[in-house]
């Protein structure tokens, strides 16, 4: 990969100041030179091209932006890409292997609990992070851990209940 | 008779919930919104905003950002004015300003744009532009807009003098003057519906593409209509319309904020043009709230003229429409405010007088439909208070008042006192099925018992039925435009099928409906059909998905398209059977010999003979467009039902219970039609509970990002009862189908307002405006007052 440049003669345009990070993203080791203001989102769609996570309000409140940091859900869009460095990142693409769906992915689509699709990778990373540390919840569990996620299209009766069923899945799968 | 028809369920027909095709790509996150798109050697496009409301632009100075470096263009609107671009029309015969010239008429209004190699460079290049402002008086409401020397916003316009975008009025003024004059009782009313935003998460944007070599123009933008944009292009940019190609990919969410052609597509469009290279905008979340189309910002004035037994004799109402800086509503044309004279169109109301009247102010433009089809959702809201307030005057049971005026079974086709024929319905039985549901009797017990104990129940019905699908033709346009649509249906020599239609699915699920209509129709299954939407290039002309209008309109036409692809296949099918066409019968998949049922050909090999083995004369291939022209609009019924506790000490109001019942005749896709109804009473819940914009008396907009704009989570957004037991078919539908995408949005908000007003009956208090947020509901529970939610009014300093 390279970056050209147009010369413009000026002394200052060469001064932009470059960090290099070293992180993981859905278990692929990178190393990348951001600028210390790039945000985490921007990073993984435009650095990455892993367009999956969504950018919705630029302030943290709808979480169409959720990926997750070592296993937390983070919403990107407030997080600088600087700030990743030494952490693994899980990004929607990363949910499912080659030949399977992660049980989220099917709960979604069994239960309808999408229609734009613009919220859904942020809302599957966000139960993720819930079912990771609760395999059993409630529908209040639920409802309580996807709260940071806006979605317009739903109503999240049926995200609730594509969470729900991707938790009976997994624990299926597990006895 | 030993039928060997298709199991349509088992197929994906008409009925199947099936599972959405669309999702495949959403859940691994390999959707191709706007956004996602990247073209070899973009630039991107950031857009200087003004902050004040309303001033005169005295200058504007954009030395500094030229330098910065990465910077390729900036775009003013002197620059643009050269091209005659400074301007544009709106879909409501107005102007609004691309880039502003003169003045800024509203906070966040365009006034600059900058291109550069990246959109950080392009935003902090926006920041390096002066502008000098000198501030005017800002008009934030329509009292302050009709006041006398009020300060006139378009002076822009020639002939226009004052305020006043129009003055409008429907139905019979002397015969509802007289009705009044015969009434026993009067029940009044006055209401605004504040303003919202539709608010998709995904905001709006554009690449647009300009290829000089080709002198063709490619933009990919985030519209529910690409081919208006192509004609407003074609338009206003003076590209012939051959060499403009629309593509709306995958929308996030549009809910009529995606209808409009807004300044920023325009802007991205001349950069390409200018640069010869790929602009790429994004709008962020604020200029998506403070800019781009809202919608409501109504205030009523009601009446009802009132029989001692209930009965309503008429209705009037008058109206004050806070349009904004620019009339840039998508309305039909003949109709001012929108189909607001759809009101009371459940009721058997012999006369009624509206007066509508549209203003300017200093506030972003639009009224845009809102998950509406043109202003219903403020038709249905004024029409299920004005009952509710009626009913409480009249000392009636909320319930039985509803149903002594309903249309009856028997009365349709029946025409409502302005103008509309509604066809079917069974308007009582759904009200039976819901109160039923909802534990009526028991609740009012309940409440009664609560009430002694200091506690605050209340339960609110909202009932209406609401025009969706325009057209037809002859009575509805956007410019001039007739609002048609239209489905392209392509059977390929193995059986599959492409279908590609003029509407634009932003979640609605056409690719998996549209599919479910040509296998009920065909007997093709449904995943062997795909659905193409958006492409101005390749689907046939239409008009684009909002109002419910895909499956009245768009939805009709698949069928039709089918229909006439069934047409011909009969005569391939008498071809191969070696019988005459009238000896030939249809079974879902399959043709038959009438006098031999098992002699048959199956519609797979009637394609494969439309490209193989044609009898002499006949064109080969196997496909039609249709044109859908609806002969009237489609009349869905709803009757929503919510119970709430109102907590006297803060004013704080718990869902406990919301039973929606809806007759949308027939259900292509249950799942899916479940999914828009719990997503429309969730617009619904918001709009009651928490979600509105306003504006301080300087005009700066509260409710500019998701920190000040409230929209409700999973957490505080109730669970839902839906209902579908009954079902009146469309009549002149070609599968029996009616609009449902808005009909909760529409009729829901009532049913959580009235819920609170029927737990404050007894306080006094008839009217809190929306949204009821606890402390205007412990104001009026503390004074016994109502309480307004008209926004401030500046007193001066």
């Amino acid at each position: 990969m390279t970056t050209v440049y147009d010369d413009l003669s000026d002394e200052e345009s060469g001064e932009v100041p470059v960090s290099r990070i070293k992180f993981s993203i859905n278990g692929r080791k990178k190393i990348a030179e951001v600028e210390p203001r790039l945000l985490l989102s921007h990073l993984i769609r435009r650095g990455l091209g892993l367009t999956g996570t969504h950018m919705g309000c630029d302030t943290t409140n709808c979480g169409a932006c959720t990926v997750l940091v070592d296993g937390r859900a983070i919403k990107s869009c407030t997080m600088l890409a600087v700030q990743a460095d030494g952490h693994a990142i899980t990004t929607v693409e990363g949910l499912a292997t080659a030949s399977e769906l992660h049980p989220l992915q099917e709960g979604f689509k069994e239960e309808h609990g999408l229609q734009c699709g613009f919220c859904t990778p942020g809302m599957m990373l966000a139960a993720k992070q819930l079912l990771d540390e609760n395999p059993d919840p409630t529908e209040e569990d639920v409802r309580w851990a996807l709260s940071g996620n806006l979605c317009r299209c739903t109503g999240y009766q049926n995200i609730v209940k594509s969470v729900l069923w991707a938790a009976d899945k997994l624990r299926e799968g597990q006895s | 008779m030993t039928s060997q028809a298709l199991d349509e369920i088992k197929i994906g027909g008409l009925g199947a919930s099936r599972k959405r095709v669309e999702d495949n790509r959403f859940i691994r996150g390999t959707g191709n919104y706007t956004d996602d798109i990247t073209l070899p050697g973009m630039l991107h496009m950031e857009i200087l905003r003004s902050p004040l409301a309303h001033a005169r632009i005295k200058s504007i100075d954009t030395r500094r950002a030229w330098e910065v470096p990465g910077v390729h263009l900036v775009l003013t609107g002197e620059m643009m004015a050269t091209r005659n671009l400074a301007w544009m029309p709106t879909l409501s015969y107005d102007t609004q300003a691309v880039l502003a010239t003169d003045k800024v008429r509203f906070q966040g209004q365009e006034v600059a744009c900058v291109i550069a190699d990246d959109p950080y460079i392009a935003k902090d290049a926006c920041e390096l532009i002066d502008v000098e402002y000198e501030p005017l008086p800002p008009i934030v409401n329509p009292t302050q807009a009709q006041a006398q020397g009020a300060p006139l916003i378009r002076d822009d316009k020639e002939n226009q003098h004052d305020n006043v975008i129009y003055n409008w009025e429907v139905g019979d003024r002397e015969g509802t003057d007289r009705a009044f004059e015969q009434a026993d009782v009067i029940s009044a009313l006055q209401l605004h519906y504040p303003r919202s935003h539709p608010s998709p998460i995904e905001c709006c944007g554009s690449i647009a593409d300009f290829n000089r070599s080709t002198s063709k123009l490619t933009v990919y933008m985030t519209s529910q209509a690409p081919h208006i944009v192509r004609a407003a292009v074609a338009l206003v940019a003076e590209i012939p319309e051959h060499m403009i190609r629309i593509i709306s990919p995958d929308i996030g969410g549009g809910f009529g904020n995606k209808v409009p052609v807004y300044p920023g597509y325009v802007c991205s469009i001349l950069a390409s043009i200018l640069l010869e290279r790929p602009v790429k905008w994004i709008e962020d979340k604020s200029g998506n709230l403070i800019s781009t189309g809202f919608a409501r910002d109504v205030y009523l004035d009601g009446e009802l003229a009132l029989r001692r037994d209930g009965k309503i004799l008429a209705v009037r109402m008058r109206t004050d429409a806070d349009h904004g800086a620019f009339f840039s509503d998508a309305q039909p044309s003949k109709f001012k405010i929108g189909l607001m004279h759809s009101t009371f169109a459940a009721y058997d109301v012999p006369v009624g007088h509206i007066m509508a009247r549209g203003l300017y102010t200093n506030k972003a433009p639009g009224g845009v439909a809102y998950r509406c089809s043109f202003r219903v959702t403020e038709a249905m809201f004024f029409q299920e208070r004005m009952m509710h307030a009626a009913a409480e005057d009249l000392g009636m049971d909320q319930a039985e008042f509803r149903r002594i005026n309903f249309v009856r079974d028997d009365d349709f086709p029946h025409r409502t006192p302005f103008g509309f024929l509604t066809d079917s319905g069974q308007y009582g039985e759904c009200l039976d099925v819901g109160l039923k549901a909802v534990g009526y009797e028991d609740f009012r017990a309940r409440q009664a018992a609560a009430r002694k104990e200091g506690r605050l129940l209340g339960l609110g019905i909202s009932t209406m039925t609401e025009p969706l699908g325009a057209g037809n033709s002859r009575e509805y346009d956007i410019l001039g435009i007739k609002m048609f649509d239209s489905a392209e249906l392509r059977v390929h020599m193995t059986g599959k099928a492409i279908v590609r239609t003029g509407a634009k699915t932003q979640g609605q699920g056409h690719e998996t409906t549209w599919a479910q209509i040509v296998a009920h129709e065909l007997g093709i299954p449904a995943e062997d059909i795909i659905v193409e939407e958006g492409d101005t290039d390749t689907a046939p002309f239409g008009m684009g998905t909002y109002a419910s209008r895909s499956t009245p309109v768009a939805g009709a036409a698949v069928a039709m398209a089918a229909r006439k692809v069934r047409a011909k296949a009969r005569k391939l099918a008498a071809h191969l059977l070696e019988v005459s066409e009238e000896d030939v019968e249809w079974e879902l998949g399959r043709f038959y010999v009438r006098s031999a049922p098992d002699r048959g050909v199956t519609i797979q090999e009637c394609a494969m003979a439309a490209y193989s083995n044609m009898p002499d004369g006949m064109e080969p291939g196997l496909e039609n467009v249709s044109y859908y022209d609806p002969p009237n609009l489609t009349w869905p019924f709803a009757a929503y039902f919510v119970t709430v506790e109102v907590d006297p000490a803060t004013g704080v109001w718990d869902v406990l219970n919301m039973v929606a019942v809806d007759d949308c005749g027939v259900r292509i896709n249950p799942m899916i039609v479940e999914g828009q109804i719990m997503g429309g009473l969730t617009e619904a819940y918001a709009m009651a509970n928490m979600q509105f914009q306003t504006y301080d008396a300087e005009g700066n907009c509260v409710g500019a990002n998701y920190m000040d704009y409230l929209l409700p989570t999973a957490w505080e957004t109730p669970g839902y009862e839906l209902h579908s037991e009954i079902m009146t078919p469309c009549p002149h539908h070609p599968i029996g189908a009616k609009g449902i995408g808005e009909c909760a949005a529409v009729g829901g908000p009532a049913a959580f307002v009235n819920a609170v007003m029927d737990a404050l009956s007894g306080t006094g208090v008839r009217n809190v405006d929306m949204p009821l947020l606890p402390d205007r509901v412990w104001q009026a529970i503390t004074t016994g007052q109502d309480v307004s939610g008209a926004p401030p009014v500046k007193t001066g300093d």
